[in-house]
């Protein structure tokens, strides 16, 4: 009688054992570092990095709307962006947010070289790193790395810095989507 | 070989777990609501239905009849369960993030339902063997992932359909998990094991 009592503590403790070091192991073993919905979130920001959502960069921002922030916040993505994250996070779109700023054409920030004055003030303010340049020296803006985020335009003391619009051409061409709401069952999926 | 197909037609029409045992009527009811996440439970607890029997065939075969220990299977099968689904869900999680979307919040969910525990004693119950036991809780989770499926397809119909003020939400849910029941009711005699 004892004897099997003995047993059968013994054997339910060796398998509570073996199993917690088990789970212990797998929890080290296995950790996932980072949050993957954080990576999904962020792949599909702009990375302008301009912080007109109030975040310093669209990482942390990415950080906020995985812990249920609002994903109108967003202007350089515009209404692209808040579609691509209502579908991921499975909410309702909502219109972009007006505090944050309105959707603009994409555009690059261009130096007027001969007034540059070289303080790399803009350098310093360019979250992307798209300025080159040195103290006293002409600086540039590496055109494909801007994100035209206007930082760097507060900053410059001369005001030699212009936002130029970029013209469509065959390379950044995108299509634009037709107004919803002209097909019927549109309205009635909209009503319901 | 016709035994094993009887097996399976037996626990997924014959005897369904849900429909006829009344076993898992807990997710039954409760993620029948969209078609997608039904979907998402059924893949689940077909994973773990069939993990569950195997792990525990082994675990009463090789640990507690040898000791002499038939008593403990309760309690040892729910450990071994729930040890393994842990488990899984670690390195699911670790290795295929695609996939932990899918089976990811229903794996911890399932572990500590009614039928998993069932198909574990019901295994023991009827000396199943190995082969059995796997086909057996294969069989349980396909009828469960088949009533689910069909019962959650019929809910977004209901969901839209003009029921009156009275019936409406659970009560018209539970009326048709009755007719469907009865349905099923009709399978008895098709196969008797």
């Amino acid at each position: 009688m004892w004897t099997s009592i003995l047993i059968a503590v013994v054997v339910l403790l060796v398998l509570a054992v073996v199993f917690g070091g088990l789970l212990g192991f797998a929890s080290e073993r296995f950790k996932v570092e980072g949050n993957p919905l954080v990576e999904q979130i962020d792949s599909m920001l702009p990375q302008t990095q301009c912080g007109q959502c109030g975040f310093p960069g669209c990482r942390p921002y990415a950080e906020s709307i995985a812990n249920g922030d609002a994903i109108n916040k967003c202007p350089p993505g515009g209404e692209t962006t808040i579609k691509a994250l209502a579908d991921l996070l499975d909410i309702e779109p909502q219109p972009l947010d007006a505090e944050h700023g309105v959707e603009q054409a994409k555009r690059v920030a261009v130096i007027r070289e001969d007034e540059c004055i070289g303080c790399t003030k803009c350098i310093q303010a360019c979250p992307v790193d798209a300025i080159l340049g040195a103290a006293k020296q002409m600086h540039t803006v590496i055109e494909s790395e801007c994100t035209g985020c206007d930082l760097c335009l507060d900053p410059c003391p001369v005001d030699c810095i212009d936002m130029i619009t970029i013209e469509p051409d065959i390379r950044n061409w995108t299509w634009t989507p037709p107004k919803s709401g002209i097909i019927a069952t549109d309205r009635a999926g909209a009503g319901a | 070989m016709s035994e094993y197909l009887l097996i399976l037609v037996s626990t997924i029409l014959v005897n369904n777990f849900v429909l006829v045992q009344f076993l898992g009527l807990c997710p039954f009811m409760g993620v029948s609501g969209k078609l997608e996440t039904a979907m998402g439970m059924s893949l689940a607890t077909t994973f773990v239905l069939t993990l569950a029997s195997v792990c525990s065939y082994l675990a009463y075969t090789y640990l507690l009849e040898p000791l002499d220990l038939a008593f403990l299977k309760t309690i040892t099968f729910i450990l071994v369960i729930a040890v393994v689904v842990q488990f899984t869900e670690m390195v699911v999680r670790k290795t295929s993030p695609l996939l932990y979307r899918v089976l990811g919040i229903f794996l911890p969910l399932i572990t500590t339902n009614c039928a998993v525990l069932g198909v574990a004693l019901l295994n023991v119950n009827k000396n199943n063997n190995f082969i059995e036991s796997v086909l057996y809780g294969f069989g349980a989770a396909a009828g469960f992932s088949l009533v689910l499926v069909l019962f959650a397809a019929m809910r977004e119909r209901i969901a839209v359909a003009d029921v009156p003020v009275a019936f409406q939400g659970a009560a018209i849910g539970m009326i048709t998990a009755g007719l469907m029941s009865l349905a099923f009711l009709g399978f008895t005699g098709l196969v008797s094991v």
